[in-house]
């Protein structure tokens, strides 16, 4: 796309383009940190990831403030009303993904010394592996202003809730064999739900994307698996 | 929505020039058309050939057709009098007769009308409220028109065109000259009207023409580029060049 006539202009909207994928990065480091920190036990990487959330928090009320000056002075129109808009709405998102990953930090903290059996970790790994992709995909997505690739990301999103799902059951069954299992299971799931929280932020951003790129909201309904709940209602 | 006007591959020359080529766009009855575009692109020469102001000046042509009501005007033998008091213009630069407030209406009344001196008060007065002028003159109707503010000027000139009941009215950058208050009322007065007309306005401000129209015309060297809802033209406009132009891209 051509340059503005007035050249502060594009100075102003990329300046905000960059503090978004700054925040990105720091989102994306921020959740990697909190599933090893949870994987492995570590309390001290757990501690980094509560201690960064402070700057996604700053970053964010930055880039909001920054956009509201633009529309201030400069009026914006057609695709830099939308990029302004978009870079307030992904800033919130990118914000709340910092909270949630930093609510995994703190329940690490929380579970220390109850090491939770390898194979329940497991579920964990997998349901934070794909919300890392997706993540990851999805901020890519932005950076190339790559409609599709957005798209992909928003489709896929199911996976994360169904996974979410057995794995709320999986936690369950543990739980009811025993007792002692409850504490770290409660922990677990609770991270399990932050990290499938994670997921609707990025298809969240997903959808925004497409608003940035073609001026279109997405009208559809993502496809969602069933409640988490229902499995629950035995005869 | 119904076309008050229907404008059909209009090309119009200044002598030997092409300064419109091929226009088709239709206003819609009692709803606000906008034209932007950069200077020279054609916007004003459309809003005059609408009205067919362009017939003072000789060497200019205009060949299509533009369907008032399913007539097109452009017909000779068109009364041109007659069409002027029924698609009213307003200007740029407030341009009130140097005679008394009272008269600058009364005077067209006078022209097209038979009225008895109670029948043109009551015009007048009616007029003077519908350009939302009367509480700030009632008590000064004697005075000149010229020893009011700009924008009072400006809403005189709107009264004036409003007292001969006109169905369309065209304004051609009618806010460029004044201030901020000034121009608020006249967008308001704009929101007003068009509950009895048919609006368009050419205008540079691109805000303005977000705000007062339900439709936009961008155009760009003699040619219309986008016609589409407005809230669609400053939020996600199909052409480059029209996006380029309202994000302040262009040259």
């Amino acid at each position: 796309m051509s340059d503005h006539t007035v050249r502060a202009y594009d100075d102003e909207l990329m300046e905000i383009g960059r503090k978004i994928t700054e925040m990105g990065g720091i989102a994306e480091t921020m959740l990697s940190h909190a599933i090893q920190s949870l994987v492995k036990g570590d309390t001290e990487l757990a501690q980094r990831v509560i201690a960064t959330d402070p700057k996604l928090d700053a970053l964010e009320r930055e880039i909001e403030e920054k956009a509201v000056l633009t529309i201030a002075r400069r009026q914006p129109m057609a695709i830099d009303l939308r990029a302004l808009v978009s870079a307030i709405r992904i800033a919130s998102d990118l914000e709340r993904i910092g909270d949630l990953a930093k609510n995994v930090g703190k329940r690490v903290v929380a579970i220390d010394g109850q090491f939770a059996p390898q194979k329940i970790v497991g579920g964990v790994i997998h349901i934070s592996d794909l919300a890392l992709d997706r993540l990851h995909r999805v901020l890519d997505a932005y950076a190339h202003r790559d409609v599709e690739g957005a798209m992909s990301v928003w489709k896929e999103d199911e996976e994360i809730d169904q996974l979410y799902n057995s794995l709320f059951r999986e936690l369950l069954t543990y739980m009811m064999e025993d007792p002692r299992n409850i504490g770290f299971c409660a922990h677990l799931l609770f991270s399990a739900k932050n990290i499938e929280r994670i997921g609707d932020h990025a298809t969240n951003i997903a959808e925004t994307i497409k608003y940035l790129v073609t001026g279109e909201s997405m009208t559809t309904d993502r496809p969602r698996a069933a409640d988490g709940y229902t499995p629950l209602s035995t005869p | 929505m119904l076309e008050k006007i229907t404008v059909k591959d209009l090309k119009f020359y200044y002598g030997a020039n092409l300064a419109l080529k091929g226009i088709n766009i239709p206003l819609y009855a009692n709803k606000v058309t906008a034209f932007i575009g950069p200077s020279g692109c054609g916007k004003s020469t459309l809003l005059r050939v609408l009205n067919r102001m362009y017939d003072l000046y000789p060497g200019q042509h205009a060949e299509g057709q533009i369907l008032f009501d399913g007539r097109n005007i452009l017909e000779p033998g068109e009364d041109l009098n007659l069409l002027r008091s029924r698609i009213g213009m307003v200007f740029q630069k407030p341009t009130p007769f140097p005679m008394t407030i009272y008269d600058n209406i009364a005077f067209g009344l006078k022209l097209y009308e038979n009225l008895s001196k109670s029948e043109l008060d009551g015009r007048v007065e009616d007029a003077l409220k519908r350009a939302a002028l009367w509480t700030e003159v009632k008590d000064k109707l004697g005075a000149n028109g010229l020893s009011l503010s700009g924008g009072q000027q400006q809403r005189l000139c709107i009264a004036r065109t409003v007292a001969i009941k006109p169905e369309v009215i065209l304004f051609d950058e009618p806010c460029s000259a004044l201030d901020p208050i000034s121009t608020a009322k006249i967008e308001e007065l704009i929101d007003e009207l068009k509950h009895e007309y048919t609006i368009a306005i050419v205008t540079h401000n691109m805000q303005q023409a977000a705000r007062v129209s339900e439709h936009t015309a961008f155009m760009y060297l003699g040619e219309l580029v986008e016609f589409d809802e407005t809230s669609k033209i400053f939020t996600s406009p199909r052409d480059q060049r029209t996006q380029d132009y309202i994000t302040g891209r262009f040259g």
